[in-house]
């Protein structure tokens, strides 16, 4: 984690920011931390981290979610307990919403954010067509970037293709990988994978192992009863 | 672009839609819709179609009356409080002979209901989506990759029998990713519309499309013709597909994200020992009767599992007649029902004989 203890993580929607975030953040605990992480996405009542909020608290991890998260309610706003992530001296992971329209709501905390530093995460899937392409990717980090006035420190290669990931899938979007760095002109922080295939990744380059735990109800396992 | 990407359901619904050729697209946002509107603002500009957000739903059901009325292949998508206000356009293009594919992506209700998914729109698809005699073809996707293939068999269909068909998802299957193939070098078929109303050229007659009919016994003569292309339909287009039912006793009866919660559940009932099968429907109208009559033969119980009240297994048991015991288990208003809850259903059935 950043020194500087304040991580932003943004994205195209859907190219597994939650995912990443919660990994994030559970290893930051882990690693002796105290960390908050903040669900910024108010964008999409979906698939946020929110959902996973008890699965975090019992990992230690404390969870500032939208007011109304979970809920029916389709008017989701940031609580009050939002700003006490600018006084703490935990860690903190700012899980945002995606796209640009996500990001927007970064805007409003942009300057408390520079002023207290940040690394912000760029996460990206070549498996997503509207980032399959460095072009189209930086593309959409750049609508990002204008639409919460921070920058993107560090590129997070993220693709998969969920359960039907393999270790060529991962491999073969090395190459996509570098090209959105070298594009972007921010380093290439590392590459996601799922735990299951650390052994059968080159080992000249670097991976980030991750747990699943954004899941369907049918992906959860066998049924008991 | 990689063979397989990453693909959220109403980005796949969207999509499917531009490669049947799909070029009007007229919507309104609503949760849990929205990204079929978003996803079709960002693509139509790029394949020289129109995207247009209509000032409310019943404008936009109207505009692909009149875009289908032109000849176009023409779509929109809402949730389920829309759909409630696309009604009386439904009933017009039924009534006009006017193919168009309508997509509800559904969440709970009645009335605002939530935003959460739900399958409580079954009565409404397949018996009343607006006033007077006719029908819709319903069908209902179960995984991202079948949304595809079905948006494509959806306009054909649409095309083929001159009526409103409609592609029945819900909040959880629009918003689950999933990996899918995208093949854009399929061929688009798009038959000619004789009947359109895209200009004589002093050449023919000109067309009308109109629901309208000022002599009682004409209108009749024409429901009866539209009953009778109905039946036709009823005998050729029914599909689902079944899994373990050839020595089932307890056969499962689902459709869209509640048959993969319940393929789980004969799965694990399976492994328990009991001969639990399912019959997973992919239209719901024209419903799969031939399927379930078939399974009679060796099942002692039907099972229903829906995201509502009780809605779908109406019509198992009209089929069944009462010769088979049918039962339900249901969650609603936003509640997913899990696999272990299935299969606890299927063990106190089981417990019974």
């Amino acid at each position: 984690m950043d020194p500087k203890g304040l991580t932003v993580i943004c994205g195209h929607y859907g190219t597994g920011k939650t995912n990443f975030a919660i990994n994030y953040a559970i290893d930051a605990v882990r690693e002796g931390k105290s960390v908050t992480l903040v669900d910024m996405d108010v964008v999409n009542p979906y698939f946020t981290s929110s959902e996973y909020a008890e699965i975090l608290r019992k990992k230690g991890v404390k969870v500032i979610s939208p007011s109304f998260a979970t809920t029916n309610l389709d008017i989701p706003a940031l609580p009050a307990s939002m700003y006490s992530i600018f006084d703490t001296t935990d860690s903190v992971i700012l899980d945002a919403g995606g796209d640009d329209a996500g990001a927007t709501v970064l805007g409003r905390f942009s300057r408390k954010i520079i002023d207290r530093g940040y690394e912000m995460l760029y996460v990206t899937n070549m498996y997503r067509p509207m980032t399959s392409t460095p072009e189209d990717s930086v593309g959409i980090l750049r609508e990002i970037e204008n639409a919460c006035g921070l920058k993107a420190t560090a590129v997070v290669n993220n693709s998969h293709l969920k359960e039907l990931t393999t270790a060529s899938t991962i491999t073969d979007s090395l190459q996509y990988a570098k090209e959105v760095s070298r594009s972007a002109g921010i380093p290439l922080m590392f590459s996601v994978a799922p735990r299951h295939l650390s052994g059968k990744l080159p080992a000249d380059e670097h991976f980030y192992l991750s747990d699943i735990y954004v899941r369907t109800v049918w992906e959860e396992g066998e049924p008991t009863c | 672009m990689p063979e397989k990407v990453l693909m959220k359901g109403n980005e796949a619904l969207a999509e499917a839609a531009i490669m049947a050729g799909c070029r009007y697209f007229f919507g309104y946002p609503i949760t849990p819709q929205t990204e079929v509107a978003m996803h079709m603002s960002k693509r139509m500009p790029k394949v020289g179609g129109v995207y247009l957000q209509a000032e409310s739903e019943v404008a936009a059901i109207n505009m692909v009356l009149g875009a289908s009325a032109a000849g176009a292949r023409a779509m929109t998508s809402s949730s389920s409080p829309g759909i409630s206000l696309k009604s009386e356009g439904l009933s017009y293009i039924a009534g006009s002979d006017v193919p168009a594919v309508i997509a509800n992506v559904q969440r709970a209700g009645p009335g605002l209901g939530g935003i959460q998914p739900s399958q409580a729109d079954y009565f409404q698809a397949t018996r009343a989506a607006g006033h007077g005699d006719f029908k819709m073809l319903v069908l209902a996707p179960s995984t991202v990759q079948e949304i595809i293939d079905l948006v494509a068999d959806a306009f054909a269909l649409g095309d083929e029998y001159r009526m409103p068909v409609m592609i029945l998802s819900d909040g959880l299957l629009g918003q689950m990713m999933e990996p899918v193939v995208i093949d854009e070098t399929k061929k688009i078929n798009i038959p000619e519309r004789p009947w359109a109303i895209s200009g004589h050229e002093n050449k023919r007659k000109h067309n009308v499309v109109n629901s309208l009919y000022i002599e009682p016994p004409d209108l009749e003569a024409i429901l009866k013709a539209r009953y009778e292309k109905y039946e036709l339909i009823k005998k050729k287009e029914q599909r689902c597909e079944e899994y373990m039912t050839d020595d089932a006793e307890i056969v499962v009866v689902a459709y869209g994200a509640s048959a993969r919660i319940s393929r789980s559940a004969v799965d694990a009932a399976r492994k328990d020992g009991i001969k639990a099968g399912l019959i997973r429907l992919i239209t719901l109208w024209p419903y799969p009767d031939d399927a379930i009559i078939s399974r009679m033969a060796t099942a002692k119980a039907f099972l229903c599992v829906e995201m509502s009240m009780g809605q779908m297994v109406d019509d198992v048991r009209l089929i069944v007649g009462g010769k088979r015991d049918v039962r339900f288990f249901g969650r609603t208003g936003g509640m997913i029902p899990t696999p272990a809850e299935v299969l606890r259903e299927i063990k106190n059935i089981k417990g019974g004989f």
